[in-house]
C-alpha cells in the first residue's frame, strides 16, 4: 500500500538570481495526502511547477515511480500519472464543461489520425467511453447538470471543481492540487475536505496540497511540509507543526 | 578577391545593415513590452519616405526641416497606431493584435497607393549625401558615412534611454511583466506609447536614408525591409536592442557578402533573411544576446 | 424545444447534399461560363478557408501561409499534369530539367501529389517553429511566402521563371471544385468533432495547461498545420487547372490576406463561419471589382482607383477585430438542432400573430 510515488531531492529553483527553491526534499507514497504550505512567495506553486515540468529547475532530481523525470517535458510526466490543478484556475474557457474534460482522456485515445477523420474502426466506441466517462466525472463533482455550459461561464467554485474533474479524467496516480478551497466558504471547505479524504480511499490516489486554510490543511494532511524562502522549515504531522515556533514565527513575521 | 574589393562590399552589407538596425530596433522594443509583432512598422519607414518627399518637393522645405518634420509625424502615427488599433484590445488573446496588425499594415499601405499612386517617385536627394570619398582604390559613399553614424548616435540615445531614465526603466520592468507594472504605478499606456514613438522616430530615420540609398518611394517599399528586420531583430535575441543592431548588421553582411562572392545567386538574396531566421529557430532560438523571456 | 437526434441530423445532412448536388447539376449545364467561374472560385475559397481556419481558429496559431502553399500545390500539381510534349513547347528560355521533363500524371494524381508536397514543406517548417516559439510562425509563413515567389522566379528549369506555366488543359470543373470542397469540409469536421479537435483547441485556449492535460502541444499544433497544408496544396492544383496560366506574382500575400478576413469575418475557429464566409466575399470581392475599374454613373465619369478594394478590406478586418470579433458566427457551428428550433419559434410567433 505504501509504495512511493514522489521522491524529490535536494530540488534548487531560480529565477535571474533569485533562489525561488532551495535544497527541497519531498516524498510522497500511494494514498498519502501531503500538505505543503509556507507565506505567500514561499515557492510552493514553483515546487509544482517543477514536478509538473513547466519550470526546470537549476539542481535537483525528481523521481516519479521510481523513474526519474527531472526537466522532462510536461506532456510526458502528465502521461506517467501527475495530474494538477492550478492555483488561478486555467481552464479551457470557450470550450463547454464535458470537454474540459474530455481533453484530458486524449492521451488515452485508441484510435489513430485517420480513425478519426473517416469515423470508422475504434472511433466512435472510444468516443462513448471517453463520454460516459466525463460524465461519471462531472457526476463525482456535482457538475453534471452543467455538462453543456461554456466553462467560463460557471461560477467561482464550480470551475474549482471542474479542475479537479479535469485532472482526475488523466486517471492520475498523483494528483496535485493548488489552493483547492481558496474563495471557497468554510462549509464547502469542510465538504471539500471530506471529498478529498474519500478520493484518497476510493482511488488509493498521493496527494499534494498548497492551502492556506490551515484548519483544512490540519484536517486532511498526513504530513505537512512548511517552507518559507524556498528553504524547508518545518516537516512533520499537523499537530507538530501546529505547536512549532519556527512556523509560527515565518507566519507572524510576514504579518 | 582583392582587398579593396572586400573592403567596398563590407562597406556596403555594414551600410545595408544599420538601415535593417534601425527598423530591428522597433520590433524588438515593441515585441519586448507587448509580445507583439507589430507588422506596421516596416510601412512606417514608406511613411516617413513619403513625408520627407512630400515636404522636399510639395512644400519645397530643406531638407532638415523635410526629415525633421517626417520623424515627428511618423512618430505621431506610430503613437496612432498603437492608441487606435493596439489598445483597445490588450487584453485580448494575442492572435486578434497580429490580425489588427497586418489589417493596419495593410491599410497603410492600400491607402498610400490610392492616395499616392502606385508609381515609385524618385527621392530628391540633398546634394551633401551625393559622391563619395577616394581613399586609394577605394570608393566610399559619403551616404555610408552618414548611414554608420547616425545609426551609432541613435544607438547610444536609445541605449542611454532605456538604461539611464525612469521610463526606460518603466519600458526594461514592462518587458518582464505587466501586471506587476501597473501596481508598481506606472502607467503603462504613456510607456507603450514611448515606446512606439521611439521605435517610430528610428524607423523614420531609417526611411529617409533608405530614399537616399535606394531613390524609390512606393507604397509597399516597406515591406520586405519589414520582414527582414524581424528576422534580425530575432536573430539578435528579441526584446533586446543591442542585439537588433547588431543582427541587423548581420544580416546586412550577410546578403551583400553573399552575392558579391556568388553573384550567381543574386536572385536568391531576399530568400537569406529567410534561411537565417529557420537556422537560428533550429540552433539558438534566443538569438545571440537573447536570454529567455518569461512566457 | 427539439432533441437531440443524430440519426434526423444526418438524414437531414444527406437531403441537404443532395439539394446541393443538384443545384451543380443545374449550373454545370446551365450557367454561362462566367457563373461557373465564380462558383468554382467560391469552391476553392471555401477549402482554402476551411483549412486556414484549421490552423488560426481552431489551433489557435497565427499563420499567413495560405499563399505559399497555394503556389507549392499549384506548381507541383501543373508541372506533373503538363505532357512531355507541352513541356518542350512551353519551356523556351530554359528546357525543364531531366526526370520531370518526362514524367507526367493525372490530374487527380498530380492533385494528391500536390497535397503531399504541400504537406511536406509545411512539416519541414512547422519543426523548428513549434518546437521553440510558436508566434515566430506568422513570420516564417509570411517569409515563405516572399522566398517562394523568388524561387519560383529563379529555377527556371522548374517553373519556367517568370513566365510561368501557361496552356494547361481546364481540368477543374464544378464537379472537380465541389467535390474536394465537401470532401474537405468533411475531412475538417471529422476532425474538430474529435479527441484530436478537443486537443487543439484546449492548445489554443490554454497551452501551459493542455501539457499539463497530457497533450503533447508541440505534436498537435504541426498535426493541424500539416493537415490543413494538405489541403491547401490540393487547392493550389484546382487553381491552376482553372485559370489554366499560373506564374509567380499570382501567388502574392494579397491572397493570404483575402482568406484571413474571410475567417475573421466569418468568426476564429467557426468552420460554419469560414464556409459562408468564403461564400460572401468571394462573390463580394467579384461584386466590388467595380469600384476599381473606370465607370460612368449617372453621368459622372469614375476613374476607378486601384487598391481601393483592399483599404476597405483592411478597414473591414480591422473594424471586425475592434468591435466585432465574434464575426458572423463567433465559435459557434452550423446545427440541425438549432435550425429546428428557430424554424419552431418562427412559426409559434406567426401562429400567435393569428
Amino acid at each position: 500500500m505504501n509504495e512511493n510515488l514522489l521522491q524529490i531531492q535536494g530540488l534548487v529553483v531560480q529565477f535571474g538570481g533569485i533562489c525561488a527553491v532551495n535544497h527541497l526534499n519531498l516524498s510522497i507514497n500511494r494514498s498519502e495526502i501531503i500538505g505543503l504550505i509556507g507565506p505567500n512567495g514561499a515557492g510552493k506553486t514553483t515546487a509544482f511547477n517543477v514536478i509538473t515540468g513547466i519550470v526546470k529547475p537549476a539542481s535537483g532530481n525528481l523521481f516519479f515511480l521510481e523513474q526519474e523525470i527531472t526537466g522532462k517535458p510536461t506532456p510526458v510526466i502528465a502521461r506517467k500519472g501527475i495530474a494538477r490543478t492550478f492555483q488561478n484556475i486555467r481552464l479551457y474557457d470557450d470550450l463547454t464543461v464535458i470537454e474540459n474534460v474530455m481533453v484530458a482522456a486524449h492521451c488515452a485515445i485508441s484510435y489513430s489520425f485517420p480513425e478519426a477523420i473517416i469515423g470508422f474502426g475504434r472511433f466512435g466506441k472510444d468516443e462513448r467511453r471517453i463520454k460516459s466517462r466525463a460524465r461519471d466525472l462531472l457526476e463525482l463533482m456535482g457538475l453534471a447538470h452543467l455538462g453543456g455550459e461554456k466553462a467560463n461561464s460557471l461560477p467561482y467554485g464550480s470551475q474549482r471543481k471542474l479542475e479537479i474533474a479535469r485532472a482526475l479524467a488523466l486517471e492520475p496516480k498523483l494528483l496535485l492540487l493548488d489552493e483547492p478551497v481558496a474563495g471557497m466558504n468554510p462549509t464547502e471547505t469542510s465538504e471539500f475536505g471530506e471529498f478529498v479524504l474519500k478520493l484518497r480511499k476510493d482511488m488509493s490516489l498521493g496527494i499534494g496540497l498548497i492551502e492556506h486554510d490551515m484548519s483544512f490543511v490540519m484536517h486532511v494532511c498526513d504530513r505537512i511540509k512548511v517552507i518559507d524562502h524556498g528553504v524547508e522549515i518545518a516537516w512533520g504531522v499537523p499537530h507538530e507543526i501546529r505547536n512549532n515556533e519556527k512556523v509560527i514565527k515565518a507566519y507572524l513575521g510576514e504579518g | 578577391m582583392d582587398f579593396s574589393f572586400a573592403t567596398q562590399q563590407i562597406i556596403y552589407g555594414l551600410t545595408l545593415g544599420c538601415l535593417y538596425g534601425l527598423l530591428a530596433i522597433g520590433y524588438t522594443m515593441v515585441y519586448g513590452v507587448l509580445r507583439l509583432i507589430n507588422f506596421a512598422h516596416g510601412d512606417l519607414l514608406m511613411v516617413s519616405a513619403y513625408v520627407a518627399f512630400f515636404g522636399i518637393i510639395i512644400f519645397s522645405l530643406p531638407w532638415p526641416l523635410a526629415f525633421v518634420g517626417a520623424a515627428v509625424l511618423t512618430a505621431m502615427i506610430g503613437i496612432l497606431i498603437d492608441r487606435g488599433a493596439y489598445k483597445p484590445i490588450r487584453k485580448s488573446p494575442r492572435i486578434s493584435a497580429l490580425i489588427t496588425a497586418i489589417g493596419v499594415s495593410f491599410f497603410l499601405e492600400n491607402l498610400a497607393l490610392v492616395l499616392i499612386g502606385g508609381r515609385p517617385k524618385s527621392f530628391p536627394t540633398p546634394m551633401m549625401f551625393n559622391g563619395s570619398l577616394t581613399l586609394g582604390q577605394l570608393k566610399i559613399p559619403v551616404l555610408s558615412l552618414w548611414v554608420l553614424a547616425v545609426t551609432l548616435v541613435l544607438l547610444i540615445v536609445v541605449v542611454t534611454i532605456i538604461h539611464r531614465t525612469r521610463v526606460g526603466m518603466a519600458m526594461r520592468a514592462l518587458s518582464r511583466d505587466i501586471e506587476t507594472v501597473s501596481l508598481m504605478g506606472i502607467d503603462e499606456n504613456r510607456v507603450i506609447s514611448f515606446t512606439f514613438a521611439l521605435g517610430s522616430v528610428l524607423a523614420a530615420f531609417g526611411g529617409v536614408m533608405w530614399c537616399m540609398k535606394y531613390p524609390a518611394v512606393e507604397p509597399f517599399m516597406g515591406v520586405i525591409p519589414g520582414l527582414k528586420a524581424f528576422v534580425a531583430a530575432v536573430l539578435g535575441g528579441i526584446g533586446n536592442v543591442t542585439g537588433a543592431a547588431i543582427g541587423g548588421l548581420i544580416l546586412g553582411l550577410a546578403e551583400v557578402l553573399i552575392v558579391a562572392i556568388e553573384p550567381d545567386w543574386s536572385g536568391y538574396r531576399d530568400a537569406i533573411a529567410f534561411c537565417i531566421m529557420i537556422v537560428i529557430l533550429l540552433t539558438r532560438p534566443t538569438g545571440i544576446m537573447g536570454e529567455n523571456l518569461p512566457d | 424545444m427539439p432533441e437531440e437526434n443524430p440519426i434526423r441530423d444526418r438524414l437531414l445532412t444527406g437531403l441537404a447534399l443532395v439539394f446541393l448536388v443538384a443545384f451543380l447539376w443545374y449550373a454545370d449545364n446551365y450557367f454561362g461560363a462566367y457563373t461557373q467561374r465564380i462558383l468554382n472560385n467560391i469552391a476553392i475559397f471555401i477549402i482554402l478557408a476551411v483549412s486556414y481556419n484549421l490552423i488560426n481558429g481552431i489551433t489557435g496559431q497565427f499563420s499567413l501561409e495560405p499563399n505559399a502553399f497555394l503556389a507549392v500545390g499549384a506548381y507541383t500539381s501543373a508541372i506533373f499534369t503538363l505532357s512531355p510534349e507541352e513541356k518542350i513547347r512551353s519551356f523556351i528560355i530554359e528546357p525543364m530539367i531531366w526526370p520531370l521533363s518526362d514524367m507526367s500524371l493525372s490530374f487527380p494524381a498530380s492533385l494528391l501529389l500536390a497535397g503531399l508536397v504541400t504537406a511536406l514543406m509545411a512539416l519541414l517548417m512547422a519543426i523548428p517553429v513549434f518546437r521553440v516559439r510558436g508566434d515566430y510562425l506568422a513570420i516564417v509563413t509570411l517569409g515563405f511566402g516572399e522566398v517562394i515567389q523568388v524561387v519560383a522566379n529563379n529555377i527556371i528549369p522548374v517553373t519556367n521563371g517568370p513566365l510561368g506555366i501557361k496552356g494547361l488543359t481546364p481540368h477543374t470543373n464544378i464537379w472537380w471544385s465541389w467535390g474536394i470542397c465537401i470532401f474537405t469540409v468533411f475531412c475538417v469536421v471529422r476532425l474538430v468533432n474529435s479527441s484530436y479537435g478537443r486537443a487543439m483547441k484546449a492548445v489554443r485556449e490554454d497551452e501551459t495547461a493542455a501539457q499539463a492535460m497530457g497533450i503533447n502541444a508541440f505534436r498537435i499544433k504541426t498535426l493541424a498545420f500539416t493537415f490543413s497544408a494538405f489541403f491547401e496544396g490540393v487547392a493550389g492544383g484546382l487553381l491552376a487547372h482553372l485559370i489554366t496560366t499560373i506564374s509567380p506574382s499570382l501567388f502574392t500575400f494579397m491572397l493570404t490576406f483575402n482568406l484571413l478576413i474571410i475567417i475573421v469575418v466569418g468568426g476564429l475557429g467557426s468552420t460554419t463561419g469560414a464556409i459562408i464566409s468564403a461564400i460572401l466575399i468571394t462573390w463580394g470581392g467579384e461584386a466590388l471589382r467595380i469600384v476599381e475599374e473606370p465607370a460612368s454613373i449617372f453621368g459622372f465619369q469614375y476613374e476607378g482607383v486601384p487598391g481601393m478594394r483592399m483599404v476597405l478590406f483592411s478597414v473591414i478586418l480591422i473594424f471586425v477585430m475592434l468591435f466585432a470579433r465574434q464575426g458572423l458566427m463567433g465559435r459557434n457551428e452550423f446545427r440541425w438542432l438549432k435550425l429546428i428550433a428557430w424554424f419552431e419559434r418562427l412559426t409559434k410567433t406567426g401562429a400567435k400573430a393569428k
